[in-house]
């Protein structure tokens, strides 16, 4: 083959995307991966808007923030004292900056590892499986490839009323960039990114309010969690009002000043920031060269069946900008199970159970069904739960909040849905993907050891809640 | 030196069988003995073990062809091959789900209730990852199970599903699945069909008070055990109430054939089983001649054999009279079916404590209730009526049968 001709062309290396060029190559495939992202300074990096601007960079200042917040709420508890406890934003920044230079730096050589021949610039899709590459310079060359990955992603979405000015009115990544805590920070949006950057500078001392349009607070999330998480949130600061729709911006002398209305009327804030965190629509820019007959559907995500195949016979697209919950570990299992299916390997991507997971704390984690979507579905279920405040790992944690639940079927005992708001919320939820892709039934659950003390109890004693059959918890 | 397995000779009453499942491939190699594939016939699944050591050269029939007695099913090359450790883990036959199980070791929940009601994971089909069994399927195999125990049938099916749950598929998803029904299936439900159409099928009542048995049970336990090496239960007295009262209404234990009624001169008791596989009904042969000892220990001999699946096909033949008991399971009432050609069944149901009358006053007695359905082509209602009576009068009065009276 020659320098031009690869078996697969994968446009994107983010989550989706680099897994997908990896995994096709680790199957003996030639490979080329093409990635466009460029960050403020200009420089290139992998790994798309999880390492860049998303995922990575959240966790580090989440991690930062909450134990400033912790040390501040929680040493005296411990008989810690600490006086003048002071933060540093730039040495915050600081760290999370080499935290995603590192990753990124990683996947360049998990790239170079593989095989992958990693190029950075755009790509654009043409005709006949053939993709048009340009380079920084400006320079272009056409790769042909018997397979093409389209795995772009998403961008965020923009408020028409409340537009971007990259200065008052940020997007995401714009939050996570901020050189100094925000006196007053409106957050337009209660959705996971919403909470998560809202959390972040009010835990630094921002004055945090969040306008969310919608009635219900975390409609997607089982709604007895999302009361308990409105619960945790408004007690740590976040002003959250639901109902809000915001209908416009004044920025002015005093700062931006944001129009909304919700049941009362119209109201009004005004706040020093803006984040504009409303959700992400897919980013298919500049993507498809004429005549390419990749079908994108009404929402613009590119049309693909449950093997991530597009309308174009070769052409399969994975992650953010596909159909599904927007999430790298989908965007992840995506791609690596097109790398397989091109290889000729059976794969495929189990979407009944992805799960879930909102970094504040306390952490928010499911898998599968909400008790709202069972009691629609009509089957008969039986619940269970175990607060973690009878945990005696999270006492000692001094982590108390929160709850693990368990939802099983009446008529064959399967476990439909787990969810859990507590510490390590994230970590525990692996267990219960395991299970329910082994469709256990939540006694294979109560009848699963769980070392002590741990708060992986809590997933053990709510599925023996769930048959009354608790031991360190009354059963009701 | 090559070997010819053929299929064994099958009985009169069989025409044919089905190749069920291979357990063992072209070049796998077998122990003396070992069994190489499953026949499936009306009544029983043989096995048919290899005639010599050695290795699997070829399999001249398909799985699911139809074989006949002495039909070429394998080729073996002899020899003596070293034995590998026994492949506990059978190759996954898609076909036949039963052979996943194999090695996958099986969920905890999934481990209790075989336990619990002594099943054989073989029998049942899984439809997890990998063909693995959960919990909802030993459910409704289970369930499967209890609504055919009423039925006299001989060894009952296993379910070969050809649907996998696809991926995926959201939970509480109302799709259908098609399952074609195995061939013991399809045989049990045609004689079931059979019996109703053929005879003029109905079923008389009575109870009996079981507390005179009761008492001779628990005062002769330990001697029982001791001379006889086996548990005195209720199936010896009642299948000796039963010939009782054979003798005196013969035509309860004659059978149609034609226009004739043929009267048998001898009593051969067929006494229900119940194993995960279904209900099978092992025959006492001249039950008259065997003493409550030899009836007992028979019975449960039987009993073991049918959980393993062991017993032969001349064991299942014949019967002039069947006594099924769905007590074990709970049922006070029931109306057994005839199991044909025979004229009549005997059905037990649980003893449970009730209050009656004797003599005027209330007192509580384990009563239980006795069932006859029976073929009034040749036993009238009285007869029916009659037989039924003997047989609670031997039974509430043990002493009866000693004197034949």
């Amino acid at each position: 083959m020659s320098d031009n001709q690869f078996d697969v062309v994968v446009i994107g290396a983010g989550p989706a995307g680099y897994p997908c060029a990896i995994r096709a190559a680790q199957n003996g495939l030639k490979v080329a991966c093409i990635d466009e992202w460029k960050n403020a300074d200009g420089s290139y990096a992998f790994g798309g808007t999880c390492l860049n601007a998303g995922c990575i960079p959240s966790k580090a200042l989440l991690e930062s923030s909450e134990l400033y917040h912790r040390a501040q709420t929680e040493f005296a508890a411990h008989g810690l004292s600490a006086t003048g406890l002071a933060f540093d934003v730039a040495t915050m920044q600081k760290r999370k900056t080499q935290i995603v230079k590192a990753s990124t730096q990683g996947i360049a050589s998990l790239l170079k590892a593989a095989g992958v021949t990693a190029l950075q610039g755009h790509g654009r899709l043409l005709s006949g499986n053939r993709v048009e590459y340009t380079a920084a310079d400006g320079s272009k060359r056409e790769l042909s490839a018997r397979h093409v990955v389209l795995a772009t992603g998403s961008a965020p979405m923009e408020l028409k009323s409340v537009p971007f000015d990259c200065r008052a009115v940020v997007d995401s990544w714009g939050a996570l960039e901020f050189t100094e805590v925000p006196k007053r920070l409106g957050v337009i949006g209660a959705g996971v990114i919403g909470l998560e950057l809202g959390s972040v500078w009010r835990r630094l001392g921002a004055e945090v309010v969040v306008l969310e349009a919608m009635d219900q607070f975390l409609a997607m999330a089982d709604q007895q969690l999302a009361k308990e998480a409105l619960k945790h949130f408004r007690k740590l600061g976040l002003d959250i009002k639901l109902g809000a729709k915001v209908s416009g911006a004044e920025i002015g002398q005093d700062g931006v000043t944001l129009k909304y209305a919700d049941q009362a009327g119209a109201k009004s804030v005004t706040v020093d920031k803006v984040v504009v965190a409303i959700g992400r629509r897919p980013y298919t820019r500049d993507l498809l060269g004429e005549g390419v007959a990749v079908e994108l559907d009404e929402r613009g995500f590119i049309k693909v069946d449950n093997e991530c195949r597009t309308t174009t016979p070769d052409v399969w697209a994975v992650g953010d900008v596909v159909r599904g919950p927007m999430l790298a570990h989908k965007g992840k299992e995506e791609g690596v199970m097109v790398g397989d299916l091109i290889a000729g390997r059976v794969a495929e991507v189990n979407y009944a159970a992805v799960p879930s997971v909102i970094y504040t704390a306390p952490e928010i984690a499911w898998v599968g069904q909400t008790e709202e979507q069972v009691k629609a579905s009509g089957r008969a279920y039986k619940t269970g739960s175990f607060p973690f405040m009878a945990s005696g790992r999270a006492r000692a944690m001094e982590a108390p909040a929160g709850f693990a639940k368990v939802i099983s079927a009446i008529d064959d005992d399967t476990i439909l849905g787990i969810h859990v708001i507590g510490p390590m919320a994230g970590e525990l939820i692996a267990e219960a993907v395991l299970a329910m892709e082994y469709s256990a039934s939540t006694e294979d659950l109560q009848r699963t050891m769980h070392a002590h003390p741990t708060l992986s109890e809590a997933l053990h004693e709510a599925a023996l809640a769930v048959d009354k059959r608790a031991i360190d918890y009354p059963n009701k | 030196m090559t070997i010819e397995v053929r299929v064994p000779q099958l009985p009169e009453s069989v025409a044919d069988a089905t190749v069920v499942a291979w357990r063992k491939q072209p070049g796998d190699t077998v122990t003396r003995d070992e069994n190489i594939v499953d026949l499936e016939t009306d009544k029983v699944v043989l096995e048919v073990p290899a005639p010599a050591a050695g290795t699997i050269k070829e399999l001249k029939v398909p799985s699911g062809a139809t074989v006949t007695s002495g039909q070429l099913l394998a080729i073996i090359d002899a020899g003596d091959v070293a034995v590998a450790a026994a492949t506990v883990a059978a190759k996954a036959d898609s076909a036949v789900q039963t052979e996943a199980v194999g090695g996958a070791k099986l969920a905890p929940s999934v481990r209790r209730l075989v336990e619990e009601h002594h099943l054989q994971p073989t029998g049942i089909e899984g439809s997890g990852r990998d063909g693995r069994i959960t919990k909802g399927d030993v459910l409704s195999h289970l369930s499967e199970k209890e609504s055919s125990n009423a039925v006299p049938a001989a060894a009952a099916a296993r379910p070969v599903a050809s649907a996998v749950v696809p991926i995926g598929a959201p939970k509480g998803s109302r799709a259908e699945r098609r399952v074609p029904m195995t061939r013991l299936r399809a045989r049990i439900a045609e004689r079931l069909i059979q019996a109703q159409s053929t005879a003029a099928m109905l079923t008389t009542f009575n109870e009996v008070d079981l507390s005179a048995v009761n008492d001779l049970r628990s005062r002769y336990k330990e001697r029982f055990e001791k001379e006889h090496g086996v548990r005195l239960g209720f199936m010896s007295f009642f299948v000796k109430a039963s010939i009782e009262a054979l003798r005196r209404f013969p035509v309860i234990n004659a059978s149609v054939d034609g226009n004739d009624i043929v009267y048998h001169e001898y009593y051969d008791i067929g006494v229900a089983v119940s194993t995960d596989r279904g209900l099978v009904v092992p025959v006492l042969r001249d039950a008259d001649g065997l003493g409550f000892g030899e009836i007992e220990k028979s019975v449960s001999a039987y009993a073991n054999r049918a959980r393993e699946g062991s017993l032969t096909l001349d064991e299942l033949t014949g019967g002039t009279f069947t006594i099924t008991n769905g007590g074990v399971f709970g049922s006070l009432l029931s109306t057994p079916i005839l199991n044909m050609p025979q004229s009549a069944i005997l059905g037990m149901h649980k003893i449970q404590e009730r209050p009656v009358v004797v003599g005027g006053q209330i007192v509580v007695r384990p009563m239980m209730y006795l069932a006859m359905s029976y073929d009034h082509r040749i036993i009238d209602g009285k007869e029916a009526v009659q037989f039924l009576v003997a047989v609670k009068e031997a039974l509430e009065d043990p002493a009866r049968l000693l004197l034949q009276v």
